[in-house]
């Protein structure tokens, strides 16, 4: 509970920043919310050199509607998503993080840099087929997000970039579901699904399903969205297509979820999600 | 919102704490009838503006922070410690071992010695010796001037490790080896039993015997307030700020330790922010922090972090055990016998083989069985010591008996609630003598029952449960009517001559009135959140006529109140309660005596009314509390009596005293995740006469989470190979307001006639009850799914498998 000695630097700039990070190397961590970062440290699981500050870098808030898609600064917090309705399912996943005391301290360039398969945020960006800015000495590029996250907590950015925003689109006329599974409300998900449906009466157009904590990234279903789309939406056809939600899963289990719970659990939550996305619940 | 003083949240403190001003203010009228009113903590004004003092809060010049190395190995022997690497970090004045201890009297104490039977007691001193037994098991200290500077030094002490196999499972334990402690040649610790000679007899009775293995498994005290202490020796004395429950026990076993005359050591319990059983412990840290202080003249401190307090602040519970109840077909239980296995952990701590024997003396519940017989053996294993957690073996006995009752009324296809009626003791037999040789002091458990059944209606609930089950939603009810035995104690029963404990359990108090007509009350009682200031001020203010905000309630220090028995077992008030108050009749009764002789009165004449003493008859004629000690003082007293107005007392009860209740948990199962869901808790209980009621909901609250938290959440576990699996409050799983409904309170009274304030204790009755009451809820709204018996922890896997097995089996008789 006592962190290993490191420097600190809240630069004024993103330039600054990405410098701090290079000079850094690869002792120097960003630190945006602080709420997966720091308790690593208090743990001593993480021991960055140097932790680089984003808060007074400017132009890394808000949430923007442009040419179809919502721009999200990176610093942006969970509360302020939670509180923004018309992000759909991202504020809906956002409204279930932890508690009100991390949701307004934890940000979305965080969790989704964090790249916690059990995190709430990574599936969504998933389904909603976003993107993520980053910066660095080389310049910007933007990274899908299906490219993002590559393995247990790694992802495509390097050392020296920073995640300044995310992009998705405007998903118009869309259903959306989730439905997340814990065992209290503040504990990340044992399993967590999302799940968005664009239907023409009772036909289902397109569908996405994600999955949280089945993997060691989070996964798309692609396996229920095969056997949903272009079917009639009703209690059965979903029922069915839930079935395949745990194929091609291996999910780390732990003291409370086997992997055979968690396939499970993946089964009947997306169903439930699926449902709530078609308006059947 | 706001936090800017003024703003918001600081305006409604500022408004709180006026509020609280005026209502307890010394301004108001003194009516003599402040016990039963629900007023507010005197201790919570300082609570929540942050004014409170806590060990981590006291800084002294020079002090040492001290920093533990701690085994990584659940079983090894130490091969080598190299301490140089961290002897060079800057600020680093000293790294100590097990071997430097070389003038400690003796290893850490376990104080009870039962009559007649043996117990296994290996040395455990405060670093280990050659060997590590469990994760966390200290092996070095480091002292240096920097808290964040001794835990980078204590990294870089080298400890080369011989890595043995380790044990975590009792049952396997006591088959061994391997040992926990290779020279004992056995794991087992003890064997101790409550015997009943009439027990085949009542088997022979029994025409339906139910047999369940019922698991209470380990769990954590887990206070906000990790532990902490502050040391320092100076000049030939000791003074110690502990966070602990027990500041005089420490005070005794440091001085005994360090080789040191007791009056010499001084121990200072500040503001201590929980304990839960988990600090009434003589500590290794404790004795450490007293020694290094000792041994480099300057203060020493240390303040345990909370991966600290989850690996080796002691735990409690884990036991498992072997029920077996019978019964004739008309459900009058005829026998109960219960063979616990106690997994005590590696070493014997203060009380560790007790616990688990304490549950026995409450094993026949509120039912008037006539064999009632439990047996103990306590195992030793590679995990963190347990020892006292809020109900101490009691919260086991009634788990143990209140799910075997509702297994019996389903074995006997009877009503849940008529079982339970037909073996109350009834309200006429008090004091009752049980089959375990205790004496019930005063009950009325179908008081209790109907009360309880105001709250709920059992008839509508199973109505309103078939429809839901229609609809695909398992709901459950489950009851636990449950007593305990409390307010420790006649030292006859528990002490040297019986039970087996090494002290005394009377209480002392001292009430001193000022010349300023203000009171100051010593306890030896020392508080931990439960709000002894408000209810002990309470108390006192009506023996004197005065209002409580002026009577100051001390506690916890060793050096204004050298004697005390502390706080631990819901003794506080039964026993340190009625110490003060029988104190505070012998201040009232001299202040009488001036009273009469300043107006010139018979001393039985005089009267307490309305804030004053006052001559019965004649309510002007009369003087304040005041008055009465600006006479004392001015030795205006009757000839032959000693100025002054303070008195001291020493109290111990005739019995214990044995709070009860009936409990009601309403949930809903997820048959398809297993996702328990508490929707309901209705609580009825008695514990005697309320000195503040709004305290008792307070403890009830508390008590009822603790037990909820265990049926469902909590679990400390380590794997096969010893290493703690739930060492953080992510996975250790404490629930949160927001998977709780809100509690539904109710109370009856019915006074103890062991003291004359007619009260018992209520700090753990809740914990004692609720776990029974979850569980029974649970098994009731899923046993339509074939399942008819869990055991706790009661997650959503484990019900989901229990549910996916007996549908199974109905699946395999199908087919």
């Amino acid at each position: 509970m006592i962190p290993a000695e490191f420097d600190y630097l809240a630069p004024d700039s993103l330039q600054e920043a990405i410098q701090a990070l290079a000079d850094g190397g690869e002792d120097a961590k960003l630190l945006a919310g602080g709420h997966s970062l720091l308790p690593l440290m208090k743990l001593r699981l993480a021991t960055p050199a140097l932790l680089v500050d984003l808060r007074k870098v400017p132009g890394l808030h808000g949430i923007e509607r442009e040419n179809g898609s919502w721009r999200i600064g990176a610093m942006t917090t969970h509360s302020e998503l939670e509180h923004s309705e018309q992000l759909g399912v991202v504020a809906r996943a956002a409204g279930t993080i932890a508690d009100p005391q991390v949701r307004n301290r934890g940000t979305i360039g965080g969790s989704l840099a964090h790249g916690d398969p059990a995190s709430d945020l990574p599936a969504v960006m998933l389904i909603t087929e976003g993107s993520v800015t980053l910066q660095g000495p080389g310049g910007q590029r933007v990274v899908a997000a299906n490219e993002l996250f590559q393995d247990y907590m790694e992802t495509a950015i390097e050392p020296t970039e920073v995640l300044t925003e995310v992009r998705f689109p405007v998903l118009e006329g869309w259903g959306f579901g989730y439905q997340k599974f814990n065992r209290r409300s503040e504990d990340w998900a044992m399993v967590a699904v999302c799940a968005v449906i664009q239907q023409t009466g009772d036909i289902c157009e397109d569908v996405r399903v994600g999955l949280t904590h089945m993997g060691s990234v989070p996964l798309r279903a692609t396996a229920v969205e095969e056997a949903l789309r272009g079917q009639s939406l009703n209690a059965e056809n979903i029922a069915k297509a839930a079935q395949e939600a745990a194929q091609g899963t291996s999910p780390p289990a732990d003291l409370n979820a086997s992997e055979e719970y968690k396939r499970h659990l993946a089964r009947v939550l997306s169903r439930r999600a699926l449902e709530e996305a078609a308006g059947l619940s | 919102m706001s936090v800017e003083p003024g703003g918001e949240v600081g305006g409604e403190i500022t408004k709180i704490a006026s509020e609280h001003a005026a209502q307890n203010g010394a301004d108001a009228a003194a009516p003599s009838n402040h016990v039963g009113q629900a007023m507010r903590r005197k201790e919570d004004p300082r609570l929540i503006t942050g004014r409170a003092r806590y060990v981590d809060d006291i800084t002294l010049p020079g002090t040492l922070w001290m920093a533990f190395v701690r085994s990584p190995e659940a079983n090894a022997k130490i091969v080598s410690i190299d301490t140089s690497a961290a002897q060079e970090h800057p600020g680093v004045h000293a790294v100590f071992t097990g071997p430097d201890l070389t003038d400690l009297a003796g290893p850490l104490p376990m104080a009870w010695v039962p009559p007649g039977i043996e117990v296994n007691n290996p040395e455990h001193w405060p670093l280990a010796r050659e060997h590590v037994r469990h994760v966390g098991d200290p092996v070095a200290v480091v002292l240096g001037v920097d808290r964040y500077g001794v835990v980078d030094a204590a990294e870089d002490v080298v400890v080369e490790y011989d890595a043995l196999p380790a044990v975590t499972d009792p049952e396997a334990a006591l088959e061994g080896p391997p040992y926990v402690h290779e020279q004992l040649g056995t794991n087992k610790v003890h064997e101790w039993s409550l015997p009943n000679d009439r027990l085949q007899a009542g088997f022979d009775e029994a025409e339906v015997v139910i047999e369940r293995r019922v698991v209470n498994h380990r769990t954590a005290g887990a206070p906000i307030e990790p532990r902490g202490v502050l040391a320092d020796y100076r000049a030939g004395s000791l003074t110690v700020w502990s966070s602990t429950q027990v500041p005089h026990f420490v005070r005794l076993f440091l001085a005994i330790l360090l080789g040191m005359s007791e009056e010499r050591v001084r121990v200072i319990a500040p503001e201590v922010g929980g304990g839960f059983g988990a600090k009434l412990q003589m500590t290794g840290e404790e004795v450490l922090a007293a020694w290094c202080s000792r041994k480099l003249g300057q203060p020493v401190k240390w303040i345990e972090t909370r991966s600290e307090n989850m690996a080796v602040n002691h735990q409690g519970r884990d036991q498992i055990a072997y029920c077996r109840m019978g019964a004739k077909r008309d459900g009058t239980i005829t026998a109960f016998h219960v063979k616990i296995i106690a997994d005590l952990g590696a070493y014997n701590m203060l009380l560790t083989p007790t616990i688990p024997a304490l549950g026995a003396f409450v094993m026949s519940g509120v039912y008037k069985i006539p064999a009632v017989h439990t047996d103990v053996v306590g195992v030793f294993t590679n995990k963190c010591p347990t020892d006292a957690i809020r109900g101490a073996g009691r919260p086991e006995a009634t788990h143990m008996i209140e799910v075997c009752i509702d297994q019996l009324a389903a074995e006997l296809d009877m009503d849940l609630l008529e079982l339970r009626r037909k073996n109350f003791v009834p309200s006429d037999a008090f004091p009752a003598e049980m089959a375990t040789g205790v004496i019930y002091d005063s009950g009325d458990y179908d008081k209790s029952l109907d009360k309880l059944l105001e709250h709920v209606d059992l008839d509508a609930f199973r109505r309103e449960q078939t429809e839901l089950r229609q609809q695909g939603v398992y709901r459950g009810i489950g009851f636990s009517t449950y007593t305990e035995i409390c307010g420790l104690a006649p030292t006859r029963v528990v002490g040297p001559e019986g039970f087996g404990n090494q002290a005394g359990f009377w209480e002392s108090a001292l009430v001193r009135v000022h010349n300023t007509g203000a009171v100051t009350a010593y306890t030896g009682a020392s508080p931990h959140g439960q709000g002894h200031e408000t209810a002990f001020a309470q108390i006192v203010a009506d023996k004197l006529g005065v209002d409580p905000s002026v009577v100051e309630v001390v506690h916890g220090d060793t050096g204004t109140g050298p004697e005390g028995r502390n706080t631990y077992g819901s003794r506080s008030l039964a026993v340190g309660g009625e110490s003060l108050a029988r104190c505070a009749k012998k201040v009232a009764d001299k202040a009488r005596a001036i009273v009469a002789h300043q107006l010139e009165a018979a001393p039985e004449d005089i009267e307490l009314r309305d804030g004053k003493f006052s001559v019965r008859g004649s309510p002007d004629r009369g003087m304040t509390l005041a008055e009465v000690a600006g006479a004392a003082y001015l030795n205006q007293v009757p000839e032959g009596m000693e100025p002054g107005l303070e008195e001291t007392s020493f109290w111990e009860p005739e019995n214990f005293v044995f709070p009860f209740g009936a409990h009601a948990c309403v949930v809903d199962v997820d048959a398809e995740t297993g996702k328990v869901k508490v929707v309901r808790y209705v609580a009825v209980d008695d514990c005697g006469k309320a000195i503040n009621p709004m305290l008792i909901e307070g403890q009830v609250h508390g008590g009822v989470v603790h037990a909820i938290g265990q049926a469902l959440y909590e679990r400390v576990h380590y794997d096969e190979s010893g290493q703690l699996i739930t060492g953080t409050f992510v996975d250790y799983a404490l629930p949160t307001a927001a998977e709780l409904p809100s509690f539904e309170l109710d109370r009856t009274e019915t006074p103890s006639p062991v003291n004359s304030l007619g009260v018992k204790g209520v700090g753990e009755a809740g914990t004692i009850a609720a776990s029974a009451a979850v569980t029974n809820a649970v098994i009731d709204a899923v046993r339509p799914l074939g399942v008819s018996y869990m055991n706790m922890p009661l997650t959503p896997m484990r019900v989901w498998e229990a549910i996916s097995e007996a549908q199974g089996r109905k699946e395999g008789v199908s087919a």
